[in-house]
């Protein structure tokens, strides 16, 4: 039998349009059980490689034959070797071409809306790390939010739609991921914008992203204006886009709400956090529809494999904006936080411009799940 | 600490360091020692679960200029 090898972009339309799959993954049991490849109808095995060394006759039982099998581990090299081993048993499998750490890089850009006079936003959905990053396109130009670090493909991306990156956001100083943003704009000649209260440690030069500032978009001016709304740090800045999307940063999710502690000082940005969820975002249209930049789990997702929700919707059934009593919702976000993403303190201080790791280093420290939210 | 033998996988890549240790330690004696040295990041984790799998014990591991020393007492 053959051994097929699949792209990570293989494995995300698998996710986005539903399909079933049969993963055997030969990770560490440690590894598979803190983050693996979610999919709603994939099923899962999960054996560590080097107990298969003698054969892999035990586990042939429990590989169905009616339907696809992956096999991936953190790199490739041993779901090659257990891929060819099952191969030889007579089954037909695939493996994942560079493994989890393809997975983790890996970016689908989708379509979220057409906006007036032919403009386009775009969220680009990182499966493997639930990071979601956003580009809005008008009549030439484009304005970039939240980028991850593989700059070529929003600088590709925007090649291909003809239009020239003008402004790059990032919403905060992120913790849980490696952001792309100022290299962007380096490249590009674009402005970079950061909230000034997340940049006080930051050692390059930057364009303030206040409450209230206002850019336009191509000569139609489809506007992006910013929000401040602190809590998940203390510069945390919501954008609206066109008055019908919010983009809400690591504030507000799907099914969960932003934690505030990423940055050492949850008793202090409790508060913020609270007047932001339950107040400033109060004051907001219902209708306008949330693109925040993370997912923590796949039911997240919608049908077309996009991220968003009308914050309507949310008030109602996001259990973070309905907490009611104060204390209630301080030790919500306080108290039994889960684990911090990997890396995370150090991950802040290339976002800062401290440290410069090189690629290999980048990819090691964004091993894992996001971790921004608390349900 | 008495080594019986030493495992060069400096360079190995995933899931060589695991084979060769494997087959290293099919070939010394229960009690024996067998000082795998590797330069696998990977290794990290995967050489004390393999270990603790076959049931051997991890007499000392540690880390010296980016290389990876295991101690591995046979079962």
């Amino acid at each position: 039998m053959t051994v097929n090898k699949w792209t990570a972009a293989t494995v995300a339309r698998k996710v986005i349009d539903n399909e079933e799959l049969f993963i055997l993954d030969v990770r560490n049991a440690d590894a598979f059980e803190d983050w693996k490849i979610d999919g709603h109808k994939f099923e899962y095995l999960n054996i560590p490689y080097f107990e298969l060394l003698d054969g892999v006759e035990e586990i042939l039982p429990k590989i169905p034959t009616d339907k696809e099998v992956l096999v991936v581990c953190a790199k490739e090299g041993s779901s090659v070797m257990v891929a060819e081993m099952l191969s030889e048993a007579g089954r037909e499998v695939a493996y994942l071409e560079g493994g989890m750490k393809s997975w983790s890089s890996y970016l689908e850009p989708i379509k979220v809306a057409d906006l007036p006079n032919g403009g386009e936003l775009y969220q680009f959905v990182r499966l493997g790390k639930g990071c979601l990053s956003y580009m809005v396109i008008s009549e030439g130009e484009a304005a970039i939010i939240d980028a991850v670090r593989f700059t070529d493909i929003f600088t590709n991306f925007a090649k291909d739609k003809g239009v020239e990156i003008k402004h790059v956001f990032d919403t905060h100083l992120h913790a849980d991921h490696i952001s792309g943003g100022r290299h962007i704009a380096a490249e590009t000649g674009a402005t970079y914008y950061l909230p000034p209260k997340d940049a006080t440690e930051v050692v390059f030069d930057y364009t303030p992203l206040n409450d209230g500032l206002n850019v336009k978009i191509g000569s139609s001016q489809i506007d992006v204006n910013a929000l401040y709304s602190p809590g998940h740090t203390i510069g945390s800045t919501s954008f609206v886009i066109d008055n019908q999307y919010l983009l809400t940063g690591d504030i507000l999710f799907i099914d969960s709400i932003g934690r505030p502690d990423l940055a050492g000082l949850a008793e202090d940005w409790v508060g913020d956090l609270r007047e932001t969820l339950y107040t400033r975002y109060r004051e907001l249209a219902e209708d306008l529809v949330v693109l925040p930049a993370h997912f923590m789990i796949i039911d997240e997702l919608n049908e077309d494999g996009t991220v968003a929700k009308r914050l309507g919707d949310l008030f109602k059934e996001n259990h973070g904006l309905n907490i009611e009593d104060e204390d209630e919702f301080r030790s919500t976000v306080t108290d039994n936080l889960p684990p911090q993403p990997n890396a995370y303190e150090q991950i802040r201080q290339v976002n800062m411009g401290k440290i410069t790791p090189d690629n290999d280093e980048q990819t090691e420290m964004e091993i894992g799940p996001n971790r921004c939210a608390v349900r | 600490m008495k080594i019986t033998k030493t495992l060069d996988a400096k360079g190995l890549a995933c899931p060589m360091p695991i084979v060769k240790t494997k087959k290293a330690m099919d070939t010394i004696n229960s009690g024996e020692v067998l000082e795998v040295v590797a330069t696998d990041k990977g290794a990290l984790s995967d050489i004390p679960a393999w270990a603790k799998s076959g049931g051997h014990t991890i007499l000392e591991q540690k880390t010296e200029d980016d290389l990876l020393y295991f101690y591995i007492q046979k079962a």
